[in-house]
């Protein structure tokens, strides 16, 4: 079948999608965006957090045909042409180690932070416990969501 | 075992009359709103259904209101909205909400994927129970609301006709006090090793109870709801007795029927459920007595 989207403010079609094929699977091998990556397949890990219509989601469980006509945006189309801040909060913490997980949180923090933008810290807990990170131990991914948060003197 | 890719047609009716007239032609379609569980099973090749009926755009499936007095919760209300929208409404289920999976599966997840689902550990069913909803289930044949206490026959199964859809739960319009916890490995992302729900209803001095993950079906706990009405102290709201307390606990317990699994075992969960149940108790009865005329 055929899916046409929006993704990262740019329409984009892909053909011959399979009805079962996650919009993860039509991000990654039919639209060339690696950046949302494929692990757990099971919604557990996070590493595949998109923006669904404004909704952050695992990419891995939407069925590709749900996203027909809707928008979309990947870790890709967060930055305007440049990193986006959560970006380079996370390269001057250092909450970034094998990066795998890396795209996934910086979704889910961006999310976090447009709604909330000085998140306490149970908030921003709950905000990131849908992303698994197998490196860091987490506390540099807080220390980088404060200090995207202008908190970094508390870091 | 895994299956390979197979010829799956993928459905999209954007009406109700259109999802019911797709439903009776294709009973073997595959429903599916959010996609946290059908799509896992379809990314381990688990499943391979000859088509998937997408409900993500039928108009109207995603409303919530009153009628016939009765809140009327759509079955493709994202947990997301439950937690936002009725923590005042619907507290237990939107208390079971919150503790499902991640903010993102909470964005997509709905209460009518987990009664399709029908897993004894879908954890929207406790507070369903103990709230005495009713599922709405329609097919082209007409509309039946069912109790939601019958509506799970076994593990992932349910009374769901092959050419019917989840329209709707129905719960009481007034909820009193209503409590819901579950134990698991982490706060996020765990699927209960049990869970338990309570709903207080003191205008009519009545009790509700739902079990999860310990039985074949979510299921009430008939005798500990009977204690309740005849031994809490609903006159002057007075403090609990705590023997009131352990007998609760204890007739939840034995309300059980669990098994030994991967999650933990038969006997952790009867020790866990009189836990809990002792207290929810504890928690939807001070509720009670800071003075709600709720329910």
């Amino acid at each position: 079948m055929r899916i046409d989207c929006v993704v990262n403010g740019e329409p984009r079609r892909a053909d011959d999608v399979w009805a079962g094929e996650s919009l993860l699977h039509v991000l990654r091998e039919r639209l060339g965006l690696p950046g949302a990556k494929n692990a757990c397949e099971q919604g557990e890990c996070g590493s595949c957090t998109v923006y669904l219509d404004g909704k952050p989601v695992c990419a891995c469980l939407v069925p590709a045909g749900q996203a027909r006509g809707r928008e979309v945006v990947t870790v890709e189309g967060l930055g305007d042409g440049d990193l986006h801040p959560v970006q380079r909060a996370f390269i001057a913490a250092g909450a970034v180690q094998c990066g795998f997980c890396t795209p996934g949180l910086i979704v889910a923090v961006h999310d976090l932070l447009a709604r909330t933008p000085s998140p306490a810290e149970e908030e921003i807990r709950e905000a990131l416990a849908g992303n698994l990170c197998r490196c860091t131990g987490y506390e540099k991914i807080l220390t980088a969501v404060r200090l995207a948060a202008g908190r970094e003197h508390e870091s | 075992m895994v299956l390979p890719r197979s010829e799956m047609e993928f459905l999209q009716p954007e009406s109700w009359a259109e999802a019911l007239a797709v439903r009776a032609a294709y009973p073997e379609a595959l429903p599916v709103a959010g996609g946290t569980d059908v799509m896992v099973e379809l990314n381990f090749a688990r499943r391979r259904p000859p088509a998937l009926l997408d409900l993500g755009r039928v108009a109207g499936l995603a409303d919530w209101g009153t009628e016939d007095g009765l809140l009327r919760l759509g079955a493709g209300v994202p947990y997301r909205r439950i937690v936002t929208e009725l923590a005042g409404r619907a507290p237990g289920l939107a208390m079971a909400a919150r503790t499902i999976g991640s903010a993102q599966i909470r964005n997509r997840g709905t209460v009518g994927g987990n009664l399709g689902s029908a897993s004894p550990a879908g954890d929207a069913l406790p507070p369903l129970l103990a709230a005495g909803a009713l599922v709405e289930l329609a097919s082209v044949r007409g509309v039946r609301r069912v109790p939601v206490a019958g509506f799970c026959t076994g593990p992932k199964r349910s009374m769901l006709a092959p050419d019917e859809l989840i329209a709707a739960v129905l719960l009481p319009p007034d909820a009193g006090p209503e409590q819901f916890a579950k134990v698991g490995t982490r706060n996020a992302m765990v699927i209960a090793v049990c869970s338990f729900a309570l709903a207080l209803r003191p205008v009519s001095r009545t009790v509700g109870t739902g079990i999860g993950s310990a039985a074949p079906t979510p299921v009430r706990a008939a005798a500990a709801e009977e204690l309740l009405v005849a031994e809490l102290p609903w006159a002057d709201r007075a403090a609990l007795p705590e023997p009131l307390v352990r007998r609760f606990g204890e007739l939840v317990a034995a309300a059980a029927s669990p098994i030994d699994d991967v999650r933990g075992t038969a006997a952790y969960r009867r020790h866990a459920l009189g836990v809990l149940a002792g207290r929810a108790v504890r928690r939807a009865w001070a509720e009670h007595r800071r003075g709600g005329v709720r329910g």
